[in-house]
């Protein structure tokens, strides 16, 4: 008698989802996204590629919260985003954000900067610490903790902003050109850290970024191009 | 503690702002502080020649200023033989002015009277007190600016009169003030038979409410009120009162312009850091909460500063030879805690249009502000 294997299947889980979203400026004359739509499954490493202006930063914003679209949903979690009765919650515990330019307090150590998320959330301070350690020690800024901002380079700095973007260990990471405004050496490096600190966090990564190779590097790329999403056949 | 240090840290960002705040707030409270605590001891002190060996004081019922009360000698004299009285003082005031001092306090006492009984006497004999209508017995303060010693004649008014004592008081009016027989006052200034008020001392001070009573009955035209229960009710005390705080309170809303411009531009040229934080998980509450930290740090730091120049400067004011006895520095704690609450409030105040800013600033678009 042939044994029947039994086999499960677990689809994965949407984490981000855009449905024809639309945003626009300058009271619609300017229109940025014009019905973007996709979806990106937990634990996956999304390039969101395109030239300037094209809306990459707009759609980020949008599912980071800090802007609602004018049509269409963007939805986080499955929980739509504009319907989030609590905009502090996402921005606290479900995503973190990274910048192009490191956006550190100067006046305060690194790491005080990294416990920003930690006391706007309420989080215990020994949990914050020990988290912040954890932190420190994958991004290789045990060393650094206690320096002022200015005291640190370029590619410091934005380890650092990864290190205080994941302190509250959010499952989504949205980085807006992370390595933009870093040399080529540098950049390579932090793109690395990242990629390697989002594997061992399970971050789902949506990055907006101009560099073709680092995109390269990441899961899926979805090309941007006049406020429409077009995925390639292959990334 | 980051929550603290971001607070703190701005202040220091903009340390010579952040000082002129300070400085700002320190100037209001002091000045507040050193215009309450001189009219509140102004205020004490005449309270304090009021109640000199007495509890309750009677005066003409619905008179804006003792100095235009009229108690009747024939009252005078009934209530001095009322059982319950151990003994009743008429005091008669009077303004008069020599060459150089346009404003001399006379004082129209009896010879029993505790301010002369009870006196320091510098020199002279009190025993001799009112024998003469023209003798008068100088504090002093006023002996010092009239220039006169014992047996001196000196011109007080349109009179001339005999100087046949100096005394000292602590209490600043008394001390720059004439005391004339109550019968050499009355003629001088117009109001024979006639006191601005009767100070009483009862045999036993629970009797305070009957005594009131009595005299609201038998002398609908007077009214008796207890020390406190004066210094609380007099209207010039009330006009000299609501005008310190109101000066004060001026000084203070200055500095509060002062905190309030702070404020504002510690918002403005932080908009990208302030959008930072909400990134990060703040909310409008928690910015809100850093902005009246910064003005409540500002504020309480002036006002310990005010405190201590406010002090300083009344005790100099203290030893200025001119002003002596008249200036009491005695800093009450009741004073000095609405001044700090007054200071935290103004600062706040201050702080509540930058908040609110603060609370609308939308991170999406202030990240892209440079």
């Amino acid at each position: 008698m042939n044994s029947l294997t039994t086999q499960t299947y677990t689809e994965p889980r949407i984490v981000l989802r855009a449905e024809g979203v639309w945003k626009c400026y300058d009271d619609g004359a300017i229109s940025v996204l014009k019905g973007v739509a996709f979806e990106i499954v937990e634990g996956q490493t999304v390039a969101l590629c395109g030239p300037s202006g094209c809306g990459k930063s707009t759609l980020l914003h949008l599912f980071g919260g800090l802007d609602f679209p004018e049509r269409g949903r963007v939805s986080v979690n499955g929980v739509e985003v504009n319907r989030y009765r609590n905009l502090l919650r996402l921005l606290r515990h479900e995503v973190g954000f990274v910048f192009q330019l490191h956006n550190l307090i100067p006046d305060l150590t690194l790491e005080e900067n990294c416990l920003i998320p930690t006391v706007a959330a309420g989080i215990d301070r020994s949990i914050a610490r020990t988290r912040l350690y954890q932190m420190a020690e994958r991004t290789g800024l045990t060393h650094r903790l206690g320096h002022r901002i200015q005291k640190l380079s370029g590619g410091e700095r934005q380890r650092t902003a990864l290190c205080r973007a994941l302190m509250n260990r959010p499952k989504i990471l949205l980085a807006d050109e992370p390595t933009g405004s870093l040399d080529e050496q540098s950049s390579a490096a932090v793109f690395e850290l990242l990629l390697e600190v989002v594997a061992t966090e399970g971050v789902t990564l949506l990055m907006a970024t101009h560099d073709r190779t680092l995109a390269a590097r990441c899961d899926r790329l979805l090309e941007m191009h006049d406020g429409r999403i077009h995925e390639p056949v292959s990334a | 503690m980051i929550f603290l240090k971001l607070i703190v840290t701005n202040l220091l960002r903009h340390r010579i702002r952040s000082l002129i705040s300070i400085a700002g707030i320190a100037f209001s409270v002091a000045a507040m502080l050193t215009v309450v605590t001189i009219l509140q001891g102004a205020i004490g002190m005449f309270s304090g020649i009021l109640s000199s060996n007495s509890e309750i004081i009677v005066f003409e019922r619905n008179v804006s200023d003792l100095f235009f009360s009229n108690v009747p000698t024939g009252a005078l004299n009934e209530i001095a033989q009322w059982p319950m009285v151990d003994h009743a003082d008429p005091v008669l005031f009077g303004i008069v002015s020599s060459a150089d001092h346009p404003i001399i306090t006379c004082f129209g006492v009896t010879a029993a009277d505790a301010r002369i009984r009870k006196a320091n006497w510098i020199t002279g004999e009190r025993l001799t007190f009112a024998q003469h209508t023209d003798d008068v017995v100088l504090g002093e303060r006023a002996a010092e600016y009239l220039s006169a010693k014992l047996g001196d004649q000196v011109p007080i008014g349109h009179g001339l009169f005999h100087v046949i004592g100096i005394i000292k008081t602590s209490n600043g009016f008394e001390d720059g003030g004439v005391f004339m027989p109550l019968s050499a006052a009355q003629s001088f200034f117009h109001k024979e038979g006639s006191s601005s008020v009767i100070t009483i001392k009862l045999r036993n001070k629970d009797d305070a409410s009957s005594f009131k009573s009595e005299v609201k009955t038998t002398f609908p035209n007077l009214i008796a009120l207890e020390d406190s229960e004066f210094t609380r009710s007099y209207s010039q005390f009330k006009i000299l009162k609501a005008t310190a705080w109101a000066v004060g309170g001026c000084g203070l809303l200055l500095g509060g312009f002062g905190v309030a411009n702070t404020m504002i531009m510690s918002v403005f040229t932080r908009i990208r850091e302030i959008a930072i934080l909400r990134v990060n998980g703040f909310s409008g509450l928690q910015i809100a909460a850093m902005i009246f930290g910064e003005s409540a740090a500002v504020s309480l730091t002036g006002a310990v500063f005010g405190l201590l120049t406010g002090s300083c400067l009344l005790y100099a004011l203290k030893l200025v030879p001119a002003l002596h006895g008249y200036v009491d520095v005695t800093l009450q704690p009741v004073v000095m805690l609405i001044v700090i609450l007054l200071a935290l409030v103004t600062g706040i105040a201050g702080a509540l249009y930058p908040a609110a800013y603060a609370m609308r600033i939308r991170a999406v678009e202030a990240l892209r502000f440079e």
